[in-house]
């Protein structure tokens, strides 16, 4: 899809955020990139976006992966949805800022509404919607584009255990439907661990790659409990231990 | 029971008040010519309605011209004013030199330069008005969300579609808090350019009509134009913040 070559980045304040970053990552691979607060995963998220540029190294593209307007999906820690529109309406914002008529894509709305689980809520604003409905309906803007990629900041830190539970459950499967490449910021292993086909552990600030792991935890009803997946949480653990200042 | 008497107590306060007022001006006598009481300032209403009438309708209608041109000069600069940093730079100091100016040391000035008596009046009025729609409106655009903007971009918006459909919907709330304060701060420009020009022998609304009152001593007649003012200022207040309530009743406050 696309690989970080040597990519750097300094604040004009002088901050250094990220530190020779590299890796090569391939279309539909779930990418956890994890680490301590302030580590830089955020910055990193924002140069895949293009809202900021890198400081030294640059971000090759394959070729016709290019992201333009609305090939990217964000989703950030708060929903941000628009407090004036309904559901439907958010979901609609990406489409109508590329001069879609409503009317044509009423259809795809609502699929995707539905592919969140939130069918039953496309009237309903954000007023009346509980934070797990509304990082529902800010995923479904973030999908209704088909992006090639999808970045999400992240995006359950601010919710209660359940409802994240749920989401990332719902959010594992969506990936294996719609094979959508996604890299995920988190400061939780078992987050990384629960959710991503690969882990780029980051090392505090300056960001640089401490690890990379490809997982190997088998799908099905008891991922979060078999070994596999504790064996994964021991290992990121033990990286961690490794590069965090005593 | 007891909404339904918070609900009331405004007014049994206000009822035992001019009970009180009315039986002190009996019991001590008091001319009218120095207090008049409720009683008097209602029978003066009653007698000069076809006077004070409409000097209430002039005085209203400076201050709803007023409040109009404000809101579109208010949002206007705001808008520019988001829009360009230089533009900003250059307006923001004689904006609050404006403000700070009182309106009722440059209404002369305004009286003799603008010539047309109702338009001197209406920008007398605007000058007061316009600031807390300007201030507020510009707080509220420069408040929107980044994390919005970030998303307005990455899906290629245009300037005038962040505009429309994301910074002046996301100032609604501050526009309408500042459209409050003004309408009220209209209806004091209004009146104070009033007085001046009613002093120059311009004959024009309650304000006019309350220096003529004075001049005759007919206070009770004086009270009844004050209780006016006081009302329209009142329902001006209460009417704006309906409609603030109305159009922001769906909306996330969060």
């Amino acid at each position: 899809m696309f690989s970080l070559r040597a990519v750097s980045k300094q604040f004009a304040n002088g901050t250094r955020a990220l530190d020779d970053i590299s890796a090569d990552i391939k279309a539909g691979e779930f990418v956890a990139l994890l680490g301590p607060s302030g580590c830089g995963k955020s910055t990193l998220l924002r140069l895949l976006a293009g809202l900021e540029a890198p400081s030294a190294g640059h971000i090759e593209w394959d070729a016709g992966k290019q992201p333009g307007p609305g090939d990217v999906g964000f989703v950030f820690q708060d929903a941000t949805l628009l407090p004036w529109a309904d559901a439907a309406e958010n979901v609609y914002l990406p489409l109508r800022l590329r001069s879609r008529r409503r009317a044509e894509v009423a259809g795809l709305i609502e699929t995707t509404l539905a592919q969140v689980g939130l069918a039953e809520f496309a009237g309903a604003r954000p007023k009346e919607l509980s934070g797990g409905m509304k990082m529902r309906v800010s995923i479904a803007r973030a999908l209704v584009s088909n992006p090639l990629l999808l970045l999400m900041d992240e995006p359950f830190a601010a919710l209660d255990e359940f409802t994240r539970h749920r989401l990332q459950e719902d959010l594992h499967r969506l990936w294996r439907e719609t094979g959508k490449t996604i890299i995920f910021v988190t400061h939780s292993i078992y987050e990384a661990a629960f959710l991503a086909s690969r882990i780029l552990v980051l090392s505090p600030r300056p960001g640089r790659i401490a690890a990379d792991i490809r997982t190997a935890v088998p799908e099905g009803p008891d991922r979060r409990e078999g070994a596999d997946y504790i064996a994964l949480v021991h290992q990121v653990t033990e990286t961690f231990r490794q590069v965090m200042p005593a | 029971m007891n909404r339904l008497l918070e609900r009331l107590a405004p007014f049994v306060f206000g009822l035992l008040a001019l009970g009180l007022w009315q039986g002190t001006v009996w019991a001590l006598a008091v001319p009218v010519y120095v207090v008049p009481g409720p009683i008097a300032i209602f029978d003066a209403y009653l007698s000069d309605y076809s006077v004070l009438n409409p000097a209430l309708l002039s005085t209203l209608t400076v201050t709803f011209t007023a409040l109009l041109a404000a809101t579109i000069l208010g949002v206007f600069l705001a808008v520019a004013m988001a829009a360009s940093s230089l533009f900003r730079a250059a307006i923001q100091p004689w904006a609050v030199i404006l403000q700070v100016t009182p309106v009722v040391a440059i209404a002369p000035l305004i009286i003799i330069w603008v010539n047309q008596p109702f338009v001197a009046l209406v920008v007398c009025a605007t000058i007061v008005a316009f600031f807390p729609i300007l201030s507020n409106t510009a707080a509220g655009l420069a408040a929107t969300p980044t994390e919005l903007l970030d998303l307005f971009r990455l899906n290629g918006a245009t300037r005038w579609q962040i505009l429309f459909l994301l910074r002046l919907p996301s100032a609604l709330p501050n526009f309408l808090t500042g459209l409050r304060v003004s309408g009220t701060l209209a209806l004091v420009g209004a009146v104070v350019a009033e007085f001046v020009a009613g002093s120059g022998g311009f004959a024009s609304g309650l304000a006019y009509r309350i220096i003529e009152a004075s001049y005759r001593l007919e206070i009770p007649r004086m009270f009844a134009a004050l209780v006016l003012l006081g009302i329209s200022g009142i329902v001006i207040y209460a009417a704006l913040g309906l409609l603030e309530h109305f159009l922001l009743r769906k909306r996330d406050t969060a």
